[in-house]
């Protein structure tokens, strides 16, 4: 038998039929719906007269607009209020696995909430209206994003069209040091082979350096995944999946959960598969990472300069870091530690888990946030993981040091509530878009770690937190 | 779905590379329920030199001149040519229907991001890909004659300048099918419904703690 990549098993284990040309109808097992990109899906299933295929694979929630603070008052801006009500409708309408509504104790960001739960398990396609989908690939499950139109595609046949992708290798191996994290291995890949390096593939991420992440890591590593234009980043299955399953709420028990760590155990490429493309990293190597422009490409390390364009020879990547750096209020040569954010985020489905609630945490402690800095925001990503943090005592350290602590939500990642950059503002973000206006029109996002962004928030610029740590 | 076989229109050239969902729509836009009505508000942050929300009047919002769109010239574009990596970002679908919705029928670029490039067949907005230097040269001739104008064929897979030079394009049989006939693919995906309900049937079997 051939050996085969760990994308391989998990497309041939999902193919109900395949035309001569390779077009595949692919089934899909979890289905991830939130407020912005199921509305007009509902709508189009209803207007055909037609039926959902499987409402438990659905796991639903609110995320995108609803408010950080004052739950208690609702959302009062109409045009979300709306949404989310309709998806209340369209929920109680289909029906749904779980749904975590606006206000649930266990409502979050969908893919935060989505593993939290157990709902997301090796083996299983997940999909959802949402290119962040990538994520749940670090439980070696097939996941990605789709439009509107597939998400009512899905919930009318429980299948996708598509096409096979080509598979690429990202070996990251060695040890990261110190303050050195999964968003800068996520980042550094990115600056390697660029935000289109990875169209029409599926990475999976391997190495030693990985296989030490923990299971947010390597969800923050294949967040970003779709950042390098792939649609889907993966994990083999080992010991620290198995761990962080274990007892989950939607986890099988018993004799069913030694049947499916037997088949998940199983879920890694064979030696000697082949890849189209391998990109090798040293973990070592990898820096604290800061962007300077307006895509995730444009990106350098803590202890580095923002480029000058005048330097760059391809004339559309020179126009773009002209353009980029105005847009940023930038000068070439800027030393990155001379950046003054003007705000701070810490959250969104790249960095709003409890490690990285924990590793900002030990950053801020005992010390206070810059005066020069308007506002410092956390947004846990799901109740689950404020009530943690709060066991903790991490709210506190956070509060103390002049930090907002917020209801969970997308929030400022992309500021379709009241969370926001005002024109010219500058951020220290701990999401994964720096594209122009994405945290607010006309303000200015700089991608770190959440180590990075605690650090800038005391200091009032970036530092090198491997300093600190 | 509306059939798509040959349509011919004026070009509109938007000369910047990793043109990004967020820049095509922006997200206070997403916040409607209906698929219609994003026209207005494609390209908003370009396009206008305010700060458009929805529910405003935008026939009275002051526009961007320097934006390419609003150049008198390209005034009922049908057919943008875009550089590499048009549509990269979120996946919202909003984005096709924002470009049809203006009134785009194609897009040429030297590559799309994954996702949009999908959305668009679903909508019925022809993404085309053609070599980068192909595309250079079509940015060049559309910058220097005014009212230039692209033949789109689907059906023979090709584009057709002023001049009748001819490019050939690749597109997926199975989605050049159901563009060229207007197909509904839920439609033609439950044609199999047969064989989802055997496929379902057999994982439950086997991994029965997917369906719990
Ligand atoms: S946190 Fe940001 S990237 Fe993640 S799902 Fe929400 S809006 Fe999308």
């Amino acid at each position: 038998m051939t050996a085969k990549t760990l994308y391989d098993k998990l497309w041939d284990s999902h193919l109900v039929r395949q035309e001569p040309d390779g077009t595949a109808l692919v089934y899909i097992d979890r289905h991830l719906v939130h407020e912005v990109t199921s509305p007009q899906a509902f709508e189009g299933l209803k207007l055909a007269g037609r039926k959902p295929w499987r409402k438990d694979s659905i796991v639903a929630t609110a995320d995108h607009n609803t408010p950080t603070h004052d739950w208690d008052k609702g959302i009062r801006d109409p045009i979300s209020r709306t949404q989310v009500e309709t998806l209340d409708a369209n929920i109680r309408e289909v029906g749904a696995k779980a749904y975590f509504p606006f206000r649930d104790t266990h409502q979050g960001i969908v893919h935060v909430i989505g593993p939290e739960h157990g709902a997301t398990l090796p083996g299983m396609t997940v999909v959802c209206g949402d290119s962040h989908t990538s994520t749940h690939g670090a439980f070696a499950a097939l996941a990605f994003g789709i439009g509107t139109s597939e998400v009512e595609h899905v919930l009318a046949t429980q299948c996708l069209v598509m096409k096979k992708a080509r598979a690429m290798q990202v070996a990251v191996e060695g040890k990261l040091g110190r303050g050195v994290t999964a968003k800068d291995i996520a980042l550094a890949v990115i600056g390697r082979i660029g935000t289109a390096g990875g169209t029409g593939y599926a990475i999976e991420l391997v190495g030693s350096a990985i296989r030490a992440l923990s299971m947010e890591g390597r969800m923050t590593v294949c967040n970003m995944a779709i950042e390098a234009g792939a649609r889907a980043g993966m994990v083999a299955v080992d010991e620290t999946t198995i761990d962080y399953l274990r007892g989950r709420q939607f986890a099988p028990r018993g004799e069913l959960w030694d049947r499916a760590v037997a088949y998940w155990l199983t879920l890694r490429s064979d030696a000697g598969a082949n890849f189209d493309k391998v990109v090798a990293l040293d973990a070592a190597e990898i820096k604290p990472q800061v962007t300077w422009g307006t895509s995730p490409e444009m990106v350098t390390t803590v202890d580095g300069k923002v480029p000058d364009p005048a330097q760059i020879s391809d004339p559309v990547k020179r126009e773009g870091a002209e353009r980029a750096l105005k847009y940023m209020g930038l000068a070439p040569d800027t030393p990155i530690a001379e950046i003054r954010p003007d705000k701070i985020f810490i959250g969104s489905c790249t960095n709003s888990r409890i490690e990285d609630l924990r590793a900002a945490a030990a950053i801020v402690k005992g010390k206070r946030v810059a005066a020069s800095i308007k506002l410092a925001l956390v947004v846990p990503g799901s109740g689950l993981v404020k009530r943690q943090a709060e066991q903790e005592g991490l709210d506190r350290i956070f509060t103390e040091a002049g930090f907002e602590w917020r209801e969970p939500g997308c929030s400022m990642c992309l500021a379709m509530n009241d969370d926001r950059l005002e024109p010219g503002e500058r951020c220290a973000s701990t999401s994964n878009r720096n594209f122009e206006g994405r945290q607010g029109a006309g303000g200015r996002t700089h991608l770190v770690s959440p180590e990075m962004a605690a650090a800038a928030a005391i200091a009032g610029h970036f530092v090198d937190v491997r300093k600190l740590v | 779905m509306e059939k798509f076989v040959r349509r011919e229109g004026l070009v509109a050239p938007l000369d910047r590379a990793n043109v990004d969902t967020d820049a095509i729509i922006p997200k206070q836009f997403l916040k409607s329920i209906k698929r219609t009505g994003f026209g207005p508000n494609l390209f908003d942050q370009w396009r206008y030199l305010d700060h458009g929300e929805p529910g405003m009047d935008n026939a009275k919002r002051p526009l961007n001149p320097d934006f390419v769109l609003n150049r008198p010239r390209y005034r009922g574009a049908t057919v943008l040519l875009a550089r590499d990596n048009f549509g990269c970002g979120s996946s919202r679908e909003h984005a096709p229907w924002a470009l049809l919705d203006y009134g785009f029928q194609a897009v040429i670029a030297p590559g799309f991001a994954d996702i949009f490039f999908n959305n668009c067949f679903k909508n019925g907005l022809l993404p085309i890909v053609l070599p980068a230097d192909v595309v250079d040269k079509l940015f060049r001739e559309v910058e220097a004659t005014p009212g230039y104008r692209l033949a789109v064929d689907l059906e023979n897979q090709s584009v057709t300048t002023p001049d009748g030079e001819e490019f050939r394009f690749n597109v997926d049989p199975f989605r050049k099918h159901c563009l060229v006939n207007g197909l509904d693919e839920i439609g033609l995906t439950l044609q199999h419904a047969d064989r989802i309900r055997a496929f379902e049937d057999k994982r439950r079997a086997e991994q029965p703690w997917l369906f719990e």
